[in-house]
């Protein structure tokens, strides 16, 4: 399916907005969307929404053989999929040259920053390590998916508890939650990306693009930070110039926002503990929205069953009695095989030709497989 | 020959609803049962692949997503049942030529999956606007050692089945079953399921009278 292309008033009016430094949700320049941050039934599971752009995270460990080259240390994965519910551009199983763009600054970001402490995820150095993988699934594209990806995926990972191990010898035992407390990953840093775009060759500059400003950017840059104001990443596509200060500016604003979202995510990671302590139902389910009229919950409801068993009785007593079994198939002769009495009957023969297969009516089950292929002088199998 | 054990354990666990959660598709919902939640996506009528297209009605494609790993041949089985129940309810031949695609993300998986999937879908693919014949629901019914449950989640079963029922005269549209279990068995669960499915229709029609009780 393809993406409705961008008319060329819209493009006119969005690059002439930004030159009167309006957008088209009347933010400011340096405005980032309400961003919502909630968790789902099981650890690791997360949602970020920044404004209406929605990203699914979740995040699943296993027992593997480490790498060769690295055997004390456990694996990590990251996978995002651009799901076709996000946008119509999106196509399932196509590596799209964003889908590309994305994972490998994600793994830029959160792999090579070493935010995670790898060497804890060892069990049996060299046999056994915890692979740590995560899944960012996009919901809703509106705009600039790079941020929401990476918020998604290290708030993931700083709210997964992993089962707890012990290793007696040779023997690793994984303990379920019910048996012992799972335990969390060990976390170094949050890194975090912030993106800007440039509209008009670099003379104007958007924090947080939406869909329609990414569709008429000239450059995008990507400064990955976390709120120890060390730069993990930065990358700049679009092929846009850039002077040395608007960089150092643009490094600035993200250690300004990369610390007001680490702020919003340890108060999301901090209520979810609670409300998990507490004892409450936490998961999709309960942060779904009860006071809007586009949504509605009803509680368990029993189900009449009054005149249910009367019914199924009736319907077995009144039913056809089934055709009596077919029986089983007779050779008449090598190569020939025959299902059911003279007068109902399939022949089923080994010839070279292709054959075709006779269908009556009456046999149809029986004999609606392979024609002449079976070189099993037994014939057409039950 | 087992019997029906008494009405007292048949229930539904709760079940919730938001539409058009999601901007960009065209239609959308979430459907939650108990803990089990799923959220669909529709798109459509759209332009479509003239290698995939139809020359007198729509394309239905459905694809479902797992929350970890990548789709395997699970999802495609579950796929085609809901792309079957879907082709039997919906009146493609006023878009032909087009493309309807429905995608389901699984949120959280604590048993009736597939069930959960069908109930999405009907709700996106209403909210979506697409003309339908009738209305379906999918509903899960167990029956473990000695008695019938419905929408069981994760405890063992001996049969496990899940039916979609449509809406006018609550015929099974589409029925998946896993275990063994006796004729008269199956005809007890497919009553007990059509039973059920009037309280998931009733559903149905309070989300959207409260959805459509005011203009947005």
């Amino acid at each position: 399916m393809k993406d409705t292309p961008l008319s060329n008033c819209e493009r006119d009016f969005l690059l002439k907005a930004i030159e009167e430094k309006k957008r088209l949700d009347g933010r400011q320049t340096y405005d980032y969307r309400k961003m919502k941050i909630t968790f789902g039934t099981d650890y690791g599971c997360c949602f970020v929404d920044l404004g209406k752009t929605r990203v699914m995270a979740q995040v699943s460990g296993e027992l593997v053989a480490p790498k060769e080259n690295r055997p004390n240390e456990g694996i990590m994965f990251f996978n995002i999929e651009l799901s076709p519910m996000a946008s119509p551009a999106f196509e399932q199983g196509r590596q799209s040259e964003l889908s590309v763009k994305l994972n490998r600054q994600l793994e830029r970001c959160l792999r090579n920053s070493k935010c995670i402490d790898t060497e804890s995820l060892c069990v049996v150095s060299g046999e056994k390590v915890w692979q740590i993988r995560v899944d960012v699934h996009m919901l809703n594209h509106d705009g600039n998916l790079m941020d929401a990806a990476s918020i998604a995926a290290i708030t993931a990972l700083c709210h997964f508890k992993r089962p707890d191990v012990s290793i007696q010898g040779d023997e690793v035992t994984v303990y379920s939650p019910e048996e012992r407390e799972p335990i969390p990953l060990s976390i170094y840093h949050m890194p975090i990306s912030v993106s800007f775009s440039f509209f008009q060759q670099g003379t104007y500059l958007l924090v947080d693009p939406c869909e329609r400003e990414e569709r008429v950017m000239d450059g995008l840059l990507m400064i990955a930070m976390n709120k120890h104001r060390e730069i993990c990443s930065i990358q700049s596509s679009g092929g846009i110039m850039l002077l040395k200060e608007q960089v150092m500016r643009c490094s600035k604003i993200a250690s300004v926002k990369v610390s007001e979202i680490t702020e919003l995510i340890s108060k999301a990671l901090e209520n979810d503990k609670r409300a998990r302590k507490a004892g409450g139902r936490c998961g999709f389910a309960e942060s779904m929205p009860q006071e809007r009229i586009t949504a509605l919950k009803t509680d368990e409801t029993s189900v009449e069953m009054t005149d249910a068993s009367e019914r199924a009785n009736d319907i077995v007593e009144n039913a056809e009695v089934p055709p009596q079994t077919v029986p089983s198939p007779v050779v008449p002769a090598p190569g020939v095989g025959q299902v059911g009495r003279e007068g109902d009957v399939v022949e089923i023969s080994d010839s070279e030709e292709e054959e075709v297969v006779i269908l009556h009516p009456e046999t149809q089950d029986k004999s609606s497989k392979n024609a002449a292929s079976s070189s099993n002088q037994k014939g057409a199998e039950t | 020959m087992m019997e029906v054990c008494g009405s007292t354990n048949v229930s539904l666990r709760e079940f919730g609803c938001e539409q058009t959660l999601l901007s960009r598709p065209d239609g959308s919902a979430s459907f939650v049962q108990g803990d089990t939640s799923v959220i669909a996506a529709v798109y459509g009528p759209a332009e479509v692949k003239v290698s995939k297209e139809i020359y007198d009605r729509a394309t239905l494609e459905v694809l479902i997503q797992p929350k970890v790993g990548l789709p395997s041949v699970r999802e495609r089985s579950q796929e085609q049942c809901v792309r079957e129940t879907c082709e039997a309810s919906l009146l493609l031949t006023l878009h032909p030529r087009s493309s309807l695609t429905l995608v389901l993300q699984l949120i959280h998986d604590d048993g009736s999956r597939l069930a959960c999937f069908l109930n999405a879908a009907c709700m996106a693919l209403m909210d979506a606007g697409l003309p339908m014949s009738c209305l379906f629901c999918g509903v899960t019914c167990a029956i473990n050692a000695d008695s019938e449950i419905i929408t069981d989640p994760t405890a063992e079963s001996r049969a496990l089945m899940t039916f979609a029922i449509d809406s006018k005269e609550q015929r099974v549209m589409m029925s998946y079953t896993k275990g063994s279990f006796s004729v008269h068995e199956l005809q007890q669960c497919i009553a007990v399921s059509q039973k059920a499915s009037e309280n998931i229709f009733q559903f149905y029609r309070d989300s959207v009278r409260r959805r459509y009780s005011k203009n947005l």
